[in-house]
C-alpha cells in the first residue's frame, strides 16, 4: 500500500478573517472544534455568519463540537499544485453529529480506501505560521490508544 | 411589468478564441462590441446601456469613451462570473422593458489564459490581523487552507457526490464531454476545432481533481463576445433575425456560498439553477417539450447533467440516462451546446454560448437544428446564476 499522504504543517494558503469568524480560528488554535450557536434560537451554523438564518438574530456564542462526524464527500485535487500539499490533497467534507458541515483534511487513508458515510474524528495539526487547522482521521479504538489494553 | 417578449438579441460579436490573444482586454472588449453592432446594424452613436460582470476588468465608461458615447443611461453587472452571463442579458431586457435605455450592449473580454488563470489557487485575501476581507474571500477560506482553492476543486466535491447518490460514473460525465468536442470538431471557431475526442481519451485523461478528469474541465480561453439588445419594435428594423427574449431569470440557491455551497442540505446538483428554471417556465409558459435545442453551462462535465435535472428535462439523478445514445447532440431529443461548449469552442464565461443560441434562432449555426424555435440558456452553477430562454421572432 502506498504511504500515507503527509499533512502539510506549513505553507497552506492562510484564511481570511473578520470579527464574524476569528472565533474558529482562534478554537482551533486552543485545540477546539468551535460551531457558532445562536442565543436566541438556539440554531448552529457554519460556515459563520452575523445573523442566524432561521430567527435573523444577531446574538450568538459558539459551542465545543464533540468532534465526531461522518464524511459527506470527498476529492483528491492533483493539479495545480496547491500551496503547502507536497502531492495530492486528499479534501474531505464532514457531517459532523452535531448537524453543521466543514471542509478539512484526513490523515492515514489512501483515497482509494475512504467510505461516503464512514465515521471519522478532529485532531488539530498546529502550522509552523503559528496557526491550527482541524483535520480528521478515521476513530482510534480504545484498544489502538493503548495496545497493551488489548492483550 | 413583465420583461419577458419586450426585448431581442440583434447583434453578435466576438473576436477569436485563442489561449494568447496578445492585445488588451479592453481591445478584446471594443472589437466584439463593434462587431456586435455591426453586425445588428447599429451605429454605435445609438447605445444607451451597458452591462457585464463584476469580475469583467473593463469598466461601462472605458467601453463608453472608447465608442465616443456622450450619453449612457444604464450600466449594470451580476455577480461572480460564469453564473453572470444570462444575468447580464436579463438586466438589458430589464433595461429596455423599463425605457432606461433602447439599445443595450452586453459584453464579456478576458485574457483568462494568457494574464489571468482560474484554475490557479485562488488567493486567500488572508491580510493578517486586522486586515480587510471580503465575504468572498472569508467564504472561500472555509476550503483553502485544506487544498481545496480552484474552481474544479469545488465542483468535484459536489460531483463525487452526486455520483455517490445516483450512481453516475466518470464515464457518464465523458459522454458530456465526448458529445461537446464532437461539435466542437465541425465548428471553425472553437479551439479543438477538428480534435474529437473518444471516451477513452477522456478516461485516459490526468486527473486534475479526483472524479474529474482534464477533459471534464473547460478550457482557458483569451477572447470576448459582445450582444445587442434592443426593444422589440425597435428590433423590426434590424436586418438580423431577432432572438427574442421570452424569459430572463436570475437566481440564488439555499446555503450559496461562492463557487463551493457545500453546507447545503443536497449538494449533488445544481440548486440555483433550478431557482431560475422555476422562473423561466413560469414567464415563458413554455414547457421542456418546446425547447428545440439547449446551451447549458459546461465549465465542469458533470454541471451538465446537474442542469439536466434542474431544467426538467429529467428527474434527479437521471441525467446520465438522458444524455445516452447520442440525446445530446445534434440530431438528438436534446442537443446541447452544438457550438462545442466551453470544453470545445472557448472559455469565455458563457457569452459564447450565448452568441450560439442567436445563431441556431438565425439558422445560420454550422451544427445547425433544423428549425430551432425555443432555446434555453443557462450560466454556471453553484454560484449565483441565471438563464435564458430565447425564441426565433
Amino acid at each position: 500500500m502506498a504511504p500515507p499522504l503527509a499533512l502539510p504543517t506549513k505553507g497552506r494558503i492562510r484564511p481570511a478573517m473578520s470579527t464574524d469568524t476569528v472565533f474558529f480560528w482562534e478554537g482551533a488554535k486552543r485545540h477546539k472544534l468551535l460551531i457558532q450557536r445562536c442565543t436566541s434560537c438556539g440554531n448552529l451554523r457554519h460556515p459563520p455568519a452575523p445573523a442566524c438564518p432561521s430567527c435573523h438574530s444577531l446574538d450568538w456564542d459558539t459551542i465545543e463540537a464533540s468532534g465526531r462526524g461522518r464524511l459527506h464527500s470527498y476529492v483528491v485535487h492533483h493539479h495545480p499544485p496547491m500551496p503547502g500539499f507536497d502531492g495530492p490533497a486528499v479534501v474531505v467534507l464532514v457531517d459532523l453529529e452535531e448537524g453543521t458541515r466543514l471542509v478539512s483534511n484526513i490523515a492515514d487513508v489512501q483515497p482509494d480506501q475512504l467510505c461516503i458515510g464512514e465515521p471519522l474524528e478532529v485532531f488539530f495539526l498546529d502550522q509552523e505560521e503559528g496557526w491550527t487547522v482541524p483535520q480528521f482521521r478515521r476513530p482510534i479504538s480504545p484498544d489502538q490508544r493503548n495496545p497493551d489494553a488489548a492483550q | 411589468m413583465s420583461i419577458c417578449n419586450k426585448a431581442a438579441i440583434v447583434g453578435i460579436g466576438a473576436t477569436e478564441f485563442s489561449k494568447r490573444s496578445g492585445r488588451s482586454e479592453l481591445r478584446l472588449a471594443l472589437e466584439a462590441v463593434t462587431a456586435a453592432l455591426a453586425d445588428a446594424g447599429i451605429s454605435p452613436a445609438d447605445v444607451r446601456g451597458l452591462v457585464t460582470f463584476t469580475m469583467d476588468h473593463n469598466d461601462e465608461h472605458a467601453i463608453a469613451r472608447s465608442l465616443g458615447l456622450d450619453e449612457v443611461t444604464f450600466f449594470a453587472r451580476t455577480p461572480v462570473g460564469g453564473g453572470g452571463g444570462c444575468g447580464t442579458v436579463a438586466l438589458a431586457a430589464l433595461a429596455v422593458a423599463g425605457g432606461l435605455a433602447d439599445v443595450v450592449v452586453c459584453y464579456r473580454a478576458m485574457n483568462e489564459r494568457s494574464e489571468e488563470r482560474f484554475g490557479a489557487p485562488a488567493s486567500s485575501g488572508y491580510g493578517g490581523e486586522g486586515g480587510m476581507a471580503s465575504s468572498w474571500d472569508l467564504d472561500i477560506s472555509w476550503s483553502q487552507p485544506y487544498g481545496m482553492a480552484t474552481p474544479a476543486g469545488w465542483i468535484a466535491m459536489s460531483a463525487r457526490r452526486y455520483m455517490h447518490e445516483y450512481g453516475a460514473t466518470s464515464e457518464d460525465f465523458g459522454r458530456v464531454a465526448v458529445a461537446a468536442r464532437k461539435h466542437a470538431a465541425t465548428n471553425p471557431a472553437a479551439w479543438f476545432y477538428k480534435k474529437p475526442i473518444s471516451l477513452e481519451d477522456h478516461q485516459g485523461s490526468r486527473m486534475i481533481v479526483d472524479p474529474l478528469h482534464l477533459l471534464d474541465c473547460c478550457q482557458e480561453s483569451d477572447g470576448a463576445v459582445a450582444l445587442v439588445v434592443t426593444s422589440l419594435e425597435r428590433a423590426k428594423d434590424i436586418r438580423q433575425t431577432s432572438a427574442v427574449i421570452t424569459a430572463a431569470a436570475l437566481g440564488i440557491g439555499p446555503a450559496q456560498v461562492g463557487v463551493a455551497s457545500h453546507y447545503r442540505q443536497d449538494i449533488g446538483g445544481a440548486a440555483e439553477t433550478a431557482v431560475v428554471a422555476k422562473q423561466l417556465w413560469r414567464q415563458s409558459d413554455l414547457t421542456t417539450d418546446d425547447i428545440d435545442l439547449a446551451i447549458l453551462y459546461d465549465h465542469f462535465s458533470p454541471a451538465v447533467l446537474m442542469q439536466l435535472e434542474a431544467l426538467g428535462f429529467c428527474k434527479p439523478g437521471e441525467g446520465r440516462h438522458f444524455i445516452q445514445n447520442g440525446a445530446i447532440e445534434v440530431g438528438g431529443r436534446l442537443p446541447v451546446n452544438t457550438n462545442g461548449g466551453q470544453l470545445g469552442e472557448a472559455y469565455i464565461h458563457g457569452f459564447n454560448g450565448m452568441a450560439e443560441a442567436v445563431r441556431q434562432l438565425r439558422g445560420t449555426a454550422v451544427n445547425q437544428v433544423p428549425g430551432a424555435t425555443h432555446v434555453v440558456v443557462s450560466s454556471g452553477t453553484h454560484v449565483p446564476t441565471s438563464g435564458l430562454i430565447l425564441t426565433r421572432a
